[in-house]
Formats: structure tokens, C-alpha cells, sequence
């Protein structure tokens, strides 16, 4: 690891203060894929601002919202009552993120500002259409997620909140690579007051997208037999040793379709 | 040079870093708790599970800046004074839930922070999930399972 300077702020003035005056100064939430990034010798920051003395921690459940702070750990949010109440996917999600170390450290906003590919949360903030809170403003998740762990964040931008309107019916599945852990495939699918929605992570070149056509089918039946027919085109979709394009493919409509059967 | 002062097994330390020190370096070379292994260094295996402020976690993948004003439990700190053993390690020794050692601290450390998040009771695939993030080279699980099982009552009524 390249050494580098070290903050930790007290405030988030002081937080975007620091990000802002220094383009090469990097934020550090949990650090779950960040510190490993570093120990690669993959970045270089000129200096790590640590965001875990903003208090941007807790989970409110208020009318249909569920309002997470952006450094609420994965173990919080996959143990919270109010969370399983509200919206229990989003809760197994988060409990099935990693392993029990990890998920006492990761967050969810570390985890969306990342945007990793196959990573869990953001397919649950794209299908549940969440809303992601910055130090300066609100971003539908629509146009949050812009490709391959790219974010519409500015440079310095801090991620504060994660709010998820509560849906009527809601799951997540995923498909393991039974080394790594990570989604091979991995599907959200949400009926929501905008209808249904899905998104795929994993999958995708581009990272977490949303599938359209399963939507359509799920408009007026939101059931696993609704989407059976509706295929998925592998051109834009990943293929290394792990898995061919073709078989991610498929394999986004045999987890769709369990989804969709656990949503109930 | 930085300076992190935390609390390792009960005992106040205050230690001379790099920002770019990881936590299970200053456990094992400047604390000398070489208790703590360095596995694979990218957060898969496990062998680096310590307690941090109460909760397991990847001392290798935590800086010790990080660390600073935390409470660390490691595997040196869990015998009693006189040299009696935790209940997890007791079992461990009981049903041989060891191959060549490696893994055994990470996995004492991971198994006693699932007993304590599972008051009511585990069951075996509960405790095999529980495991996912501490690899055992010498695939010896089998042991492991049940040593955590028999510990939980143990344990539980100590409590």
C-alpha cells in the first residue's frame, strides 16, 4: 500500500471541505473494497478521509419510506425489526452480503458510491427506485448507477442517505459464484407504486441495469409464469471463465423467475 | 508518525504508525500477538478475525488509524488469568476441531462472535453459513461444527 495522508472529520462541512480541496483525496466509508484496493497498489489518494465520525449512521421507518444513513453497516440493516418489517428483501439482502466480518464493517453507501458490478445494494436501490441523499442534493437512482463503478457523484460528493420507498411485494435473488461468493447473476424484482421493476446485477457490462421487457410482462401479472417467456440478450452482458454471456443470459431469467415466486 | 492509542485485550496501548499500517500488523509486530495470522491478506479466509468494540473483524483489512480508541479482542485475550480456557477453545481442544492450526484463531474468533449474536440456539447449517468467511485449508470443518455446537450451551449458561 502507498502511504497517504489521514483525516477524520467531524462534521460533513468539514468532510466536503476536505474532498473538495484535494482532487487526488479519497473518502473511506467501511473500507470492504477500498483498503483492499489500496493494499493492490490499485489507487494512489494524496489523503483517505475517514467519514466515520459524521454520525451518518441509523435506520428511520416513517409513512412508506426507509431512510438508512449512508454508514449504516450491513449487519444493522440485515438485523433491523423496522427494516424486516418495511421491506423484508432488503433486509435478507444485506444479510446475505459477504460474510458476518465483513458485514460489521461494509456499508451501504460505500457500497453504492462503488457501484461494483456485482455488487447487492445497488440492484435493490434501482428496483425499489430509492433516493439517494448527498451532502448537496438527491439523485433518483434511475440516474445514479452510470456504468462500470461510475456514479453520478461529483469529485468530493458525499453520499449521507439511502431512502426506499416500501413496496408492496419485493425479493432478491441471487446466483453465487461458489468460490468468490459474489453474483454471478443477481435479481431484484419490486412491485412498486410505479409498477413492476427489476434489476440485474452481476450481470451487465455496465454494471446493475434494469430489465424492461420482464417489467412489461410483470405489469399486469406479477407472477414467475408472466416472465417465463421473455428472454435476455447476452450482448451486453459479461462472459469470463466464470460464466459465458450466454449463460448469464440465462441464468437472468431462471433467477428472475425465483424472485419473482419468493416476492409472492 | 501517527500515533493510535487503543485497547487490546484489556490493556490500554498507545502505538506509533504509518496511515497506511493495517490493524493485524500492529497485533502481530508491534504488539507481538502473533496469535492473529495474515492468510491470504484480500479478506477471504478468515485466519485475521479479531473483535473489534465487541464484533468480529478482518484485521487485515482495517487500518490501524481505524483502530484508534477501539477495544480489540484477540485470541490471546479470551483464556482466563489462571490459564483456563474459553469455553470455544475448550471444545475446540475437546473435539479436535483442528488440522494443522492455521485457521483456528480466525475461526475461535468468527464461532464465539455467531454464539454470541444467536442466544436462542444455532443450528448446524446456521453455524456452516456462520463460517462462510473463515477458510480451513485442511477442509476439517466437520470438527469445527460440532465444537461450536457443543460450545453454545456452554457459553449461554455462563452467561
Amino acid at each position: 500500500m502507498y502511504d497517504f495522508a489521514y483525516q477524520k472529520p467531524a462534521s460533513l462541512a468539514d468532510a466536503v471541505k476536505a474532498l473538495g480541496a484535494d482532487s487526488e483525496a479519497k473518502a473511506l466509508a467501511g473500507g470492504m473494497t477500498y483498503i483492499p484496493v489500496l493494499k493492490q497498489r490499485l489507487a494512489k489518494p494524496s489523503t483517505i478521509v475517514d467519514l466515520s465520525g459524521l454520525g451518518l449512521t441509523g435506520i428511520t421507518v416513517t409513512g412508506g419510506t426507509v431512510t438508512i444513513g449512508a454508514m449504516t453497516t450491513h449487519v444493522a440493516v440485515a438485523n433491523s425489526a423496522a427494516v424486516k418489517a418495511a421491506i423484508p428483501a432488503l433486509a435478507a439482502l444485506a444479510g446475505g452480503i459477504g460474510d458476518e466480518a465483513v458485514r460489521h464493517r461494509g456499508t451501504i453507501g460505500g457500497s453504492i458510491a462503488n457501484n461494483d458490478p456485482a455488487a447487492d445494494y445497488p440492484a435493490a436501490a434501482l428496483a425499489l427506485g430509492a433516493t439517494i441523499k448527498t451532502d448537496r442534493r438527491s439523485i433518483k437512482a434511475d440516474d445514479f448507477f452510470t456504468g462500470l463503478f461510475s456514479t453520478a457523484l461529483e469529485q468530493g460528493e458525499i453520499v449521507t442517505a439511502v431512502e426506499f420507498p416500501v413496496a408492496a411485494k419485493a425479493a432478491y435473488e441471487k446466483f453465487r459464484n461458489p468460490a468468490s461468493r459474489y453474483a454471478i447473476v443477481g435479481v431484484f424484482v419490486a412491485q412498486t407504486s410505479a409498477g413492476a421493476r427489476v434489476a440485474v446485477t452481476g450481470a451487465g457490462q455496465g454494471g446493475v441495469f434494469r430489465h424492461t421487457a420482464m417489467e412489461a410482462a410483470l405489469a399486469g401479472n406479477f407472477s414467475a409464469a408472466a416472465i417465463k417467456g421473455v428472454t435476455t440478450s447476452p450482448a451486453d452482458l459479461n462472459g469470463d471463465i466464470h460464466a459465458s454471456s450466454e449463460y448469464r443470459a440465462h441464468l437472468v431469467g431462471v433467477i428472475a423467475g425465483r424472485a419473482v415466486a419468493k416476492a409472492g | 508518525m501517527p500515533q493510535v492509542t487503543l485497547t487490546v485485550n484489556g490493556k490500554q496501548h498507545t502505538v506509533e504508525v504509518e496511515n497506511r499500517t493495517l490493524l493485524v500488523e500492529v497485533l502481530r509486530e508491534k504488539l507481538a500477538l502473533t496469535g492473529t495470522h495474515v492468510g491470504c491478506d484480500t479478506s477471504q479466509c478468515g485466519a485475521c478475525v479479531v473483535h473489534v468494540d465487541g464484533v468480529s473483524a478482518k484485521s487485515c483489512t482495517m487500518l490501524a488509524v481505524q483502530a484508534a480508541g477501539t477495544s480489540v479482542l484477540t485470541i490471546e485475550g479470551l483464556a482466563a488469568a489462571d490459564g483456563t480456557l474459553h469455553p470455544m477453545q475448550e471444545m475446540f481442544r475437546e473435539h479436535h476441531a483442528l488440522q494443522c492450526g492455521f485457521c483456528t484463531p480466525g475461526m475461535v474468533m468468527s464461532a464465539i462472535d455467531l454464539v454470541n449474536n444467536h442466544p436462542a440456539g444455532l443450528t448446524e447449517q446456521e453455524i456452516r453459513d456462520g463460517l462462510e468467511g473463515n477458510l480451513c485449508r485442511c477442509t476439517g470443518y466437520h470438527n469445527i461444527v460440532k465444537a461450536i455446537a457443543a460450545a453454545h450451551p456452554l457459553m449461554h449458561a455462563k452467561a
